[in-house]
């Protein structure tokens, strides 16, 4: 018989609360993608609580489980019985990363990139502007030629990196505009702020259109998502240590994000640094979630368009950000909000698993674009930066019309286009 | 017998047992490496369903996509000699998806296409993983739905549905799932492929539909299923009522049903489901100091609803009622129904385990049998809670226990035998639908002379003369994971004590 896994024992804590009535099935994309209890989320609970107690393997099949799960948490969103999934999903793949049990090249290599490039702004800064002058060379589709088929992927999700003044760092402070309604920080992240830099203007600017003075505290690092999702929960608590002082030095209204997956993790803060994080956890608010608290100042201009809001699963699932978003958009004169099929179901991007697991991530992305075709959206919005690469990549299979936006972006535009 | 010890094959892909390698290819050869679990942590996942009182481990789960690979998958274990059971979402809630020792597993959520849809007659032809809910959902345009809807509707399928007969809270109204199937295509225990009933539902010889639904998947495997569709109703309220207690409620619904009219559902939820709920995802705002709420609903013609409304106002507040709201949109009717959809699994947070119960007594003794049951459980020590289709007198008394304190569970299995002797001594039966499954086979003979039983056997027999469909279900028999004696109830360990 195998032993018991003392390192589970709070993973063990939280499958004591499933009472295996199944309501959990049909909101898993993997569950519904291969029909197999093994890869729903009552099939994954099943395997913590039997590795836990000694009656499987840890690193079995829960070890693919853990690994062939998106994180994309809609089972939490779906469980009556409060399973802390995400969780309980994080610590699992952190004990099984201590015990050796994923060693894969790729795993080593995507450790090695999180904790030794993406961590570090100024390296993460120098590798996308590198990828930017190999883009403009053209030299990205040569490399695509020779890489393996897995960094194939991660070019072509990649989009165009923009140039000079759009990479621009955002200035330390932007005033208010109008009748001044508070301060608050901005968190930028590190993949945001490097690739999706308009974006980020975009919401400085949105922000500051409210009425909301827009600091972006020096010294702020990245939010360690990508580290906890792939087991690394031991550098994304250091990284959370990290933004909790920097974001500490100073009293502001809110912390607020445009990327729904840091998001999801500084509000976990409070779980991963128990006591030190607390405080930070419970200012930090997405961009539009804030808007929507606070009251839009309705648009001076129109943005004509039909548009799809896809929720990113870390900002419904994770923070439970539902109608904010949606509410938004309908303020927006001209814009056209048409529904499609499961917004709230994953994309496919979930952190680095697009890069991890290829097959499972096409599957699930050709059921959102089945979703989003039917729908024929000129734009479509979605808060989270990997899903919004997903959905380009997904866009361009197709052969879409549609543009994938920020929903920042659509604010922007409407209160910068003239009525 | 407790879950056998993992072959040594099993990590090489083969069945453990003599013919097991010849079993295996020949599964995969139906249905590809894909659609076949052998390995000895899969088939553990598999061990039980809905219902966790006890588990037993397969030999094989096969996920087969079409009829002919479902015939094919019977005739190789026919040939093995090996015993299959069906499963659709594993919800059910009496142990009916749970294997027997040696079995194959044929698992159908692979099959969830919607084959047909004929909105001018109302029917649809659906394969049998087909998710409940996901039927009303894609017919919802048309102005249809089905009917029957299981509290677990989000998952578990129409296969299963079919195979227990199951009802929801609208079946008060519209009737459980015999009530809205037209016909079945079946493979047989032998692997033949037999076409039941007719899509038009026109009757015509003797009456297999009705039955092969409810037959707890021992007399064949139901591989595409004709539906009837209802019209959407023209208007819905939703009323919430607050009651003092279990009984002041019970007592309103008997008298609503009384006065003639037909409300669609009538649900009742104790004090302790309501705070379970309240604490869960699908909060609703119920009042966590009522002794009791009504989730009464009515549906119809828009014109005939108000009166209706004001009737029931009347009845509730004759009998104590302190206050009935009627759900202001869809989006706070479709709350009240979360919450009740969802109360079993918000009762995960009050022990590890749950054991709902199913019984169904006349409506005018669900206030003393309520008092029984609570009774009971009060005296074996144990956490109950109620929640229950009411309109229908069909109780859903819960236990929250903790599969590792064996003492418990002992208790819990006494009492659910007293729970049960009570409703029949008050004229009731054993289920009303979850089935009988492995849970209540030996319950069986409380409700039905031997002579009763002879007759559903020998029925049984027409189908599966060699007991290889799903055997040990339904029917009082020899037990197979399951002894009495909770220890050896399948869990091979019971740690972190
Ligand atoms: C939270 C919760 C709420 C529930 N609420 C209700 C309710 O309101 N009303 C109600 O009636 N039930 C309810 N149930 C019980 C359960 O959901 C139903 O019995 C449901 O019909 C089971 O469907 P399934 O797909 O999960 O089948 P499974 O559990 O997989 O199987 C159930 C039975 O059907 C057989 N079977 C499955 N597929 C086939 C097939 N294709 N051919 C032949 N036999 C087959 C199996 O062998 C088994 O005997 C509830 C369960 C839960 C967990
Ligand atoms: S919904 Fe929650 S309680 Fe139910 S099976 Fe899934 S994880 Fe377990
Ligand atoms: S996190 Fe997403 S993929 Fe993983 S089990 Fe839950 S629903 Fe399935």
């Amino acid at each position: 018989m195998k032993e018991p896994i003392k390192e589970l024992a709070s993973v063990y804590q939280g499958t004591l609360d499933c009472v295996h009535c199944g309501l959990c099935l049909t909101s898993c994309p993997t569950y519904l993608a291969t029909g197999r209890e093994t890869s729903s989320p009552r099939g994954r609970v099943y395997l913590m609580r039997g590795a836990a107690e000694g009656r499987v393997e840890l690193t079995g099949l829960l070890a693919e489980e853990a690994h062939l799960c998106l994180g994309c948490r809609a089972c939490e969103t779906a469980c009556p019985a409060g399973v802390p999934y995400g969780a309980m999903l994080e610590e699992t793949r952190a004990v099984l990363q201590a015990s050796g049990a994923r060693t894969s090249m790729a795993a080593r290599l995507e450790r090695g990139l999180l904790r030794n490039v993406v961590a570090h702004k100024n390296r993460l800064r120098a590798v996308v502007g590198l990828l930017g002058f190999a883009q403009r060379l053209g030299l990205d589709r040569l490399a695509a030629r020779l890489l393996p088929a897995s960094l194939r992927d991660a070019l072509a999700l990649m989009p165009r990196v923009p140039s000079g003044p759009d990479r621009a760092p955002l200035p330390e402070t932007t005033p208010a505009q109008g009748e001044r309604r508070g301060r608050v920080a901005f968190f930028t992240g590190c993949l945001m702020s490097e690739v999706f830099a308009p974006v980020q203007q975009a919401t400085v600017r949105v922000l500051a259109a409210n009425g909301f003075e827009v600091v972006v505290p020096a010294g702020q690092g990245c939010c360690g998502a990508l580290h906890a999702h792939a087991g690394d929960l031991e550098h994304a608590r250091g990284l959370a240590r990290h933004n909790a002082a920097v974001f500490g030095r100073d009293d502001f209204d809110a912390i607020l994000l445009d990327s729904a997956g840091c998001g999801a993790a500084m509000r976990e803060a409070g779980h991963w640094i128990p006591g030190e994080g607390d405080a930070m956890a419970s200012k930090v608010r997405d961009v539009c979630e804030f808007l929507d608290a606070v009251g839009l100042r309705t648009p001076t201009g129109r943005y004509d368009a039909r548009v799809c809001y896809d929720d990113p699963c870390h900002l419904v699932h994770g923070q439970g950000v539902e109608a904010a978003p949606r509410r938004l958009l309908r303020q927006v004169p001209g814009l056209e909000l048409v529904a499609h099929a499961n917004p709230t179901r994953c994309c496919g991007a979930a952190g680095t698993y697009n890069l991890t697991q290829p097959e499972m991530s096409a599957i699930v992305l050709a059921d959102k674009m089945d979703a989003l075709c039917a729908a024929d959206p000129e734009v479509i919005a979605t808060g989270n930066p990997g899903c919004m690469m997903q959905l380009a990549k997904g866009v361009a299979g197709r052969g879409a019309r549609a543009r994938v936006v920020h929903p920042v972006e659509i604010l922007d535009a409407a209160y910068r286009t003239p009525a | 017998m407790s879950t056998p010890d993992p072959s040594p094959h099993a990590a090489e892909g083969s069945l453990p047992g003599s013919g097991g390698d010849a079993l295996a290819a020949r599964l995969r050869a139906i249905v590809g490496s894909d659609g076949l679990l052998v390995r000895d942590d899969e088939l553990f996942v598999y061990e039980c369903d809905g219902l966790t009182l006890e588990a037993c481990r397969p030999t094989a789960v096969v996920l087969p996509e079409t009829t002919a690979q479902v015939a094919a998958v019977v005739r190789a274990c026919r040939a093995a000699g090996v015993p299959f059971v069906p499963r659709g979402a594993g919800t059910g809630l009496s142990g009916g998806a749970h294997p027997v020792p040696g079995s194959v597993v044929i698992e159908c959520s692979r099959m969830k296409k919607i084959l047909a849809v004929d909105a001018e007659n109302r029917t649809a032809v659906v394969q049998p993983g087909v998710v409940n809910a996901d039927l009303s959902d894609a017919i919802q345009h048309l102005g249809l739905f089905y009917a029957p809807d299981p509290s677990s509707q989000l998952a578990c399928t129409i296969g299963g549905n079919v195979a227990e007969n199951s009802g929801g809270p609208h079946t008060l109204k519209y009737g459980a799932t015999t009530d809205h199937v037209l016909a079945v295509e079946v493979v047989m225990p032998d692997g033949e492929i037999l076409r039941l009933g007719s899509p038009t539902g026109a009757a015509s010889g003797l009456d297999l539909v009705g039955a092969f639904v409810g037959s707890e998947g021992t007399l064949g495997i139901a591989t595409e299923v004709t539906v009837r569709l209802t019209a959407l109703p023209e208007a819905i309220e939703t009323l919430l009522v607050i009651f003092p207690d279990v009984v002041t409620a019970c007592r309103a619904v008997g008298e609503v049903i009384g006065t003639g009219l037909v409300p669609a559902a009538m649900e009742i939820l104790d004090q302790r489901t309501i705070a379970a709920v309240e604490d869960s995802v699908y909060a609703a705002g119920l009042p966590r100091d009522a002794g009791a709420v009504l989730i009464c609903e009515l549906d119809g013609a828009a014109v005939s609803l108000d009166p209706q409304v004001e009737r029931i106002r009347e009845i509730a507040r004759a009998n104590q009622a302190s206050d009935v709201r009627v759900a202001e949109d869809e989006t706070q009717r479709a709350q009240f129904w979360k919450a009740r959809k969802g109360a079993f699994g918000a009762m995960g947070r009050l022990a590890p385990d749950l054991y709902v119960h199913d019984a169904v007594v006349p409506r005018a003794k669900l206030p003393e049998v309520i008092a029984q049951v609570c009774e009971i459980a009060d005296r074996h020590r144990l956490r109950l809670s109620n929640v229950f289709h009411a309109g229908d007198g069909n109780l859903h008394p819960n236990i929250s226990f903790d599969r590792r304190d064996e003492d418990e569970l002992g208790r819990v299995i006494q009492a659910g035998g007293e729970i049960l002797a009570a409703c029949v001594a008050a004229g009731g039966v054993i289920t009303g639908e979850h089935g009988v499954g492995v849970e209540k086979r030996d319950y069986l003979p409380l409700v039905f002379s031997e002579a009763d039983l002879d007759a559903m056997r020998r029925l049984r027999a027409a189908f599966d003369p060699d007991l290889v469909c799903n055997p040990g279900k339904a029917f009082p028999t020899t037990r197979f994971c399951a002894e009495s004696n909770p220890k050896a109830r399948g869990y091979d360990q019971v740690p972190f004590e």
